[in-house]
């Protein structure tokens, strides 16, 4: 068991060098000149390209990208072109609201999406599922800005039960941060919740039928617990699965959701160090989502063990 | 004469399902009875009702598209007619069953101490702690070794024969008066059905417990039941006490069933003859037959089979066969 993380988390080295990779030429790669917003518009070319120098933009790519992993090596994620602050300062800055957004949206889902899927499934066919599933597709299809400006709307503007925009960190107590993040939370969660009910009612559907729920029906157990305790333990490995893979999602949402109800988090961050060609702060950032996302997939990977005693590593 | 008193008893039971394409009759007006601590073997080929007539006394098709008439009673009830919540009760408690495939009846993510346990905690209440002792000792009752290391695996650590053990401590756990078994040994090797047989002999005398055994393997049918009932289609064809049914089949399906048993050696005493079989396919149970089910198969059957459908009549003493032409014994 051991042996197998430190074997995953080491695996994880080689992941993050091609993503460091792809990263960096892609900014390499795309239009705009970071030297050019710093010198704004009455800057001539000479100023332009004196401060381009400065920033060291002028050397070789792969100059350039040898620098920029030998610093990450050392721990050192290099330093914001625009604010001058290390990119690590940056980032730990603006960690907690994406974290707090993306941790309610994940609860909040699951235990939507869960419990949903499985009541499809077991009244499947009927009204209900068909219910269920259609608000599946909605989730899918409805963008994240469109429900969050909706319900912002509505349950902010219009009926003022939640603030419009804006963050309060959770050191100023459990409900302000709670409250601000409810809207945001729903907005992004609709995708979440859809594909996680989804598979959890597709899964549930094949273990229905399976012998062990006769036997179970069999044994006089009720309805509950054939379904929660006998089939959901046993369709739990592809719900984690695709809980984990949906974190990709969230990741990629909340940089919208961030926008649209202005939360100060990582988000917000990316979406600025874009606009400014902040290239340091995007890289950070980007690393920073890749080694998240691969780490949540090793813990998934290490929850099947604790769903299925046939699983071992 | 059996003087024990009526267990079960099973009255013109048809379980129907609906499909695209018809009703399947897979169960039509079959009527037997089962006595206390008797064993009762339903016999037949696959697809003749006899597993779908199992599930349907514990109410386990899935309704709809199944659909269950007659009536089933069982100590003075009717179980067709309770309550979902009064038949759970039912269920694992006062009738248990076991079924063919101990490799995928159990549920792989559940300690078999867990599987064992939920019986006793949901009929008596037990808590989890005495559950698990319990189980300890259900195990050990169907001879599997270990019992304390046991009790803690998963179905998948244990082998088919070991399954089928549990199978049998869960149903055995509640001490039911009734334990249906559908083909519990088709899927073991031959040396551990023998097993299973032997232990089900003992258990039914300790626990003593009525047994429903549904099988296609006369030999097993030899080996443990005292009375037999035939099917056919959906129908019940012939019943009688085990040795007079193999002494003297009186239904031409019957015996055709007991002429297509190979019989060990038949190649070393020089007969070569082929396996006698019975030709021809089941009908379907989509259409109505308005004669003898088994007309198309019959080497006997004559016109008048094709048009009027036999009842059940009593050929000898305890023995009634569904044939125009079985000929009656002066009782």
């Amino acid at each position: 068991m051991w042996a197998y993380i430190v074997r995953r988390i080491l695996a994880t080295i080689p992941v993050m060098a091609v993503v460091a990779l792809f990263v960096f030429s892609l900014l390499y790669l795309a239009p705009g000149d970071p030297a050019a917003v710093i010198a704004g518009d009455q800057a001539t070319p000479e100023d332009v390209e004196r401060i381009r120098a400065s920033l060291g933009l002028d050397r070789p790519y792969l100059v350039r990208f040898g620098e920029w992993v030998w610093n990450i090596a050392r721990g050192d994620l290099g330093i914001s072109i625009f604010t001058n602050l290390p990119v690590s300062t940056m980032i730990a800055q603006r960690v907690e609201p994406t974290l707090s957004l993306c941790l309610i949206t994940l609860v909040l889902a699951v235990s939507v999406a869960v419990p949903l899927g499985v009541v499809a499934a077991w009244k499947q066919g009927t009204l209900v599922d068909r219910a269920v599933m259609g608000f599946a597709v909605l989730g899918f299809s409805v963008p994240v800005f469109v429900v969050g400006y909706l319900l912002a709307y509505v349950f902010a503007l219009e009926l003022d039960w939640f603030p419009v925009q804006g963050y309060t960190p959770f050191s100023e107590g459990v409900l302000p941060w709670l409250e601000n993040l409810v809207l945001p939370a729903i907005a992004l969660g609709g995708v979440y919740i859809a594909l996680i009910a989804r598979i959890t009612r597709a899964t549930m559907l094949e273990v229905l039928s399976q012998d062990y729920i006769r036997t179970a029906r069999a044994k006089g157990a009720n309805q509950r617990s054939i379904l929660f305790l006998h089939a959901l333990k046993n369709a739990a490995v592809p719900i984690v699965t695709v809980v984990g893979i949906g974190m990709a999602l969230l990741i990629g949402g909340a940089v919208v959701t961030e926008s649209v109800f202005a939360i100060p988090g990582l988000g917000r961050l990316t979406v600025d160090a874009i606009l400014r060609r902040d290239y340091p702060v995007i890289q950070g950032v980007v690393l920073l989502f890749s080694f998240v996302y691969v780490l949540v997939n090793l813990l998934i990977d290490l929850l099947y063990t604790l769903f299925d005693p046939r699983i071992r590593y | 004469m059996d003087n024990r008193p009526v267990l079960l008893e099973i009255d013109n039971l048809q379980t129907h399902f609906r499909t695209m394409d018809g009703v399947n009759r897979a169960v039509d007006g079959v009527s037997f009875s089962v006595r206390s601590g008797e064993t009762l073997a339903v016999v037949g080929e696959s697809g003749c009702g006899k597993s779908v007539t199992a599930m349907s006394i514990l109410r386990l098709i899935p309704e709809p598209p199944g659909k269950i008439a007659g009536s089933i009673r069982f100590g003075g009830r009717d179980l067709l007619k309770l309550s979902d919540r009064e038949m759970r009760q039912i269920r694992g408690n006062e009738i248990s069953m076991i079924f063919q495939e101990p490799m995928t009846s159990l549920n792989p993510v559940l300690t078999v101490g867990r599987q064992i346990g939920e019986t006793l905690r949901l009929h008596q209440g037990m808590s989890a702690a005495k559950a698990e002792e319990r189980a300890v000792e259900m195990l050990r009752l169907v001879g599997i070794p270990e019992p304390g290391r046991r009790v803690r695996e998963y179905p998948h650590q244990l082998s088919g024969g070991m399954r089928q053990r549990v199978m049998i401590a869960i149903a055995l756990a509640c001490n039911p008066k009734l334990l249906i078994a559908d083909e519990p040994t088709t899927a073991l090797d031959v040396t551990i059905q023998a097993q299973i047989l032997d232990l089900m002999r003992d258990l039914k005398t300790s626990v003593g417990a009525a047994i429903v055994l549904i099988t296609h393997d006369l030999g097993v049918v030899a080996e443990v039941a005292e009375r037999v009932v035939v099917m056919y289609a959906g129908k019940k064809v012939e019943e009688a006490p085990v040795g007079e049914l193999f002494r003297r089949p009186k239904h031409p399906y019957t015996q055709g069933l007991l002429g297509s048993v190979p019989r060990l050696g038949s190649s070393l005493t020089g007969e070569t003859s082929r396996l006698a079989e019975i030709p021809g396919l089941v009908p379907s149970l989509k259409q109505k037959i308005p004669g003898c089910v088994f007309a198309s198969r019959c080497p006997k059957a004559t016109d008048f089979c094709v048009a009027v459908a036999p009842g059940l009549e009593l050929k000898a003493p305890a023995h009634v066969a569904a044939c125009h032409y079985a000929e009656k014994e002066a009782a």
